[in-house]
């Protein structure tokens, strides 16, 4: 008896000692959101940069991404001129890969994480300082995509594609002419009424947009009784919705299992020009609004390969490497140098690249500070 | 083989059996208990790293507070956790989680039964194909398996296909219940043959043969006979079915969708997924392995020894 409770009070000791410590990293300080951009000394030089020379590597990369977001041939190219290996996986949403970075283990050395999420990783300390000198290609990146609000100057991230959150089609089911409505995911006389179902992104700034849309709320909303609101319309909308997915929005709807899905301008895309009958399915940007997205690429501040991924930013922003990128993702460019490499075929789809009319009714995501939690509970609970 | 193999040397011989000095006795004793203790050390280190020290850590989590940006803050230590476990939305899961367990259970049941049935009453050679048969699903992975099954259910997959064909239109089976308990079925369908095989194989027919002489009709000696001489056998593999089922993840992952969340995806959504509530995953993990251990202990106290 003696030895069983030994045995339970070393076991005890280990246990409190491996965890006297706040898991992931220090919890964020409080964001001041109105003097986000007064944080940023103007000096314009990066205290902690990795200091890494242009194009040096320390080792292999391990590559956290969106899955089908990068054309495995750059990332061959990548390999053979610099002579290390790059590993990806995978992640389904901005919160999964906090997610997976505040429990450890995922040893990431580049992630992409989206605007918003950016400016949270930052808050959080996560990111580390980019050396700007080892990415003479920041020369590349357009003037609007120069200086964020949620990274002004790039201090943390280099905008690696941007696109648009909005609703694949499929025209036999719903006819010739749907409206381009959020009314397709939520309505219970549209959606509801559908010769099958949908799906929706398992996002839960991205869900929660798309219902405080349709309801005709601030998608950055921190107000707790329309959160609440756009809950609802989630939950009552499962009746009609098969799953909740980040990457088969698009496999589902061309293999028929949903008729209409929630997802990314570039995934629905890829997949529409690739099937056998493209003109059956449409991709619309809702009347509403719609999110619009830039995606980041920036380095963990305990990365173990920092140049290697110095290196990696650099090379995916050189115009034609770019280019290639976006030839393959069917996702607009923020490198200005690419345009000229970029198939005609893309760069005059107005679902890509949207006119300036439609643009008006974009808006990006922000942080919300403590309501993120709010937005994650909400959704966690209306999935059900 | 019936030969007794010699012990190899030690340093320690244990002492000649037969009259011994107390002191001895007491000496050789020990002796035993410490190589006991020496062979089962890696067994000991392997629970405590492996299986003890997560579990506490799990525990400890479980009264833990979650921040407002998401992160575990160990300290300021409560039930809160613990609160939120009668929530309706978990109720109605773990409520989902039974039921599906409790079919897929009765379903692997139903199926395997006959099936060992006949496995058992085989001549030797026949037996052991059909046995390395069930056997093989085990030697490819289980999530590719898993994967095939959704081509499988798949809006133009056979399934749906052969019932459109029969009459049944509109009929859709991926991403619903049924197709969750199609998986499991298939997945935990081994577990169940095989403790059912072994107890239908120990049956003595003569037993049965003797009702039959008694004037038992055929489904009369199965019940008052071959049923309840089995029961250890069908008790075993219907354990085996349900724990993994009621605790299933992948499946219900990747077959599952709207409707279909079981205690296993929910806990898992709280680590890795979106949701990022680590104390009440937590505290959704220690609860289900009480509620089971609980489950467990009165099953073996109620005679369940008899396995």
């Amino acid at each position: 008896m003696k030895r069983r409770w030994m045995v339970a009070t070393v076991v005890l000791a280990v246990t409190l000692a491996a965890c006297g410590r706040e898991v992931g990293g220090d919890p964020a300080p409080e964001p001041d959101e109105d003097t986000t951009v007064d944080e940023t000394p103007d000096d314009g030089e990066a205290p902690e940069a990795a200091g890494c020379e242009v194009g040096e590597v320390d080792g292999d990369l391990l590559f956290g991404n969106w899955s089908e977001y990068m054309d495995p041939d750059l990332v061959t190219q990548f390999e053979e001129e610099y002579g290390v290996n790059v590993t990806e996986d995978f992640y389904t949403s901005n919160e999964a890969l906090l997610a997976q970075i505040r429990a450890g283990g995922a040893d990431f050395d580049l992630v992409v994480p989206s605007d918003y999420m950016v400016e949270i990783m930052i808050g959080e300390g996560i990111l580390m300082e980019l050396d700007h000198d080892a990415i003479p290609n920041m020369a590349n990146v357009a003037s609007e995509f120069a200086d964020p609000p949620y990274d002004p100057g790039l201090r943390y991230s280099m905008p690696y594609q941007w696109g648009t959150t909005g609703i694949g089609v499929d025209l036999e089911a719903t006819g010739d002419d749907p409206p381009a409505s959020w009314a397709l995911l939520f309505d219970p006389d549209v959606a509801g009424a559908l010769p099958g179902q949908i799906s929706i992104l398992d996002d839960p700034r991205e869900g929660m947009a798309a219902a405080l849309f349709w309801l005709g709320y601030d998608l950055n909303t921190t107000d707790e009784g329309e959160l609440q609101e756009a809950a609802d319309v989630i939950e009552e909308a499962r009746a009609w919705t098969v799953t909740y997915t980040s990457d088969q929005y698009a496999e589902l709807l061309l293999t028929g299992e949903t008729v209409v899905g929630h997802g990314y301008s570039g995934g629905f895309l890829d997949s529409f020009w690739g099937a056998d009958d493209p003109d059956r399915y449409t991709y619309l940007i809702p009347e509403e609004g719609a999110v619009i997205w830039t995606d980041n690429m920036s380095i963990l501040a305990d990365a173990s390969s920092p140049c290697t991924a110095h290196t990696f930013i650099n090379f995916i922003l050189d115009a034609e490497n770019g280019a290639q990128l976006t030839n393959f993702t069917y996702y607009a460019s923020p490198n200005a140098a690419s345009t000229e490499f970029i198939e005609d075929e893309i760069t005059q789809d107005p679902t890509i690249y949207p006119t300036d009319e439609v643009r008006q009714n974009l808006f990006f995501l922000e942080s919300t500070g403590e309501a993120e939690i709010l937005y994650t509970d909400l959704f966690t609970r209306a999935q059900g | 083989m019936s030969t007794i193999v010699t012990p190899p040397d030690l340093d320690e011989q244990p002492a000649r059996p037969g009259r011994l000095p107390p002191g001895l006795e007491v000496k050789a004793e020990k002796a035993a208990s410490r190589r006991g203790l020496f062979i089962g050390l890696p067994a000991y280190v392997y629970l405590i790293l492996f299986f003890a020290l997560p579990l506490a850590i799990v525990v400890v989590y479980s009264f833990a507070t979650r921040s407002v940006t998401g992160l575990t803050v160990l300290g300021d230590w409560n039930l809160r956790s613990y609160g939120r476990l009668t929530d309706p939305l978990v109720l109605r899961i773990a409520w989902r989680s039974t039921w599906i367990a409790t079919f897929t259970t009765v379903v692997s049941l139903v199926v395997a039964y006959p099936f060992a049935y006949y496995l058992a009453t085989r001549p030797p050679k026949v037996r052991a194909i059909l046995l390395v048969l069930v056997m093989i699903p085990f030697w490819s992975n289980f999530l590719a398996r898993t994967f095939a099954w959704r081509l499988l259910l798949s809006s133009d997959g056979p399934f749906v296909r052969l019932m459109e064909f029969v009459g049944y239109t509109d009929l859709r089976l991926l991403f619903t219940p049924t197709a969750v308990v199609l998986g499991l079925v298939y997945g935990y369908l081994p577990f169940m043959i095989l403790p059912l095989y072994a107890s239908i194989e120990r049956l003595d027919h003569s037993l049965v043969e003797a009702a039959r002489d008694l004037y038992a009709s055929g489904w009369e000696a199965f019940r008052k006979v071959t049923w309840p001489l089995t029961l250890p056998g069908v008790i075993a593999g219907s354990i085996l079915v349900f724990i993994p089922s009621f605790g299933a993840y992948v499946t219900p992952e990747i077959l599952g969708g709207t409707g279909t969340t079981m205690l296993g995806n929910y806990i898992g959504r709280q680590f890795v997924g979106t949701a990022s509530d680590w104390p009440f995953g937590s505290a959704l993990s220690v609860a289900i392995l009480f509620v089971m251990t609980i489950a467990a202990m009165a099953y073996f106290r109620s005679g369940g020894k008899n396995l």
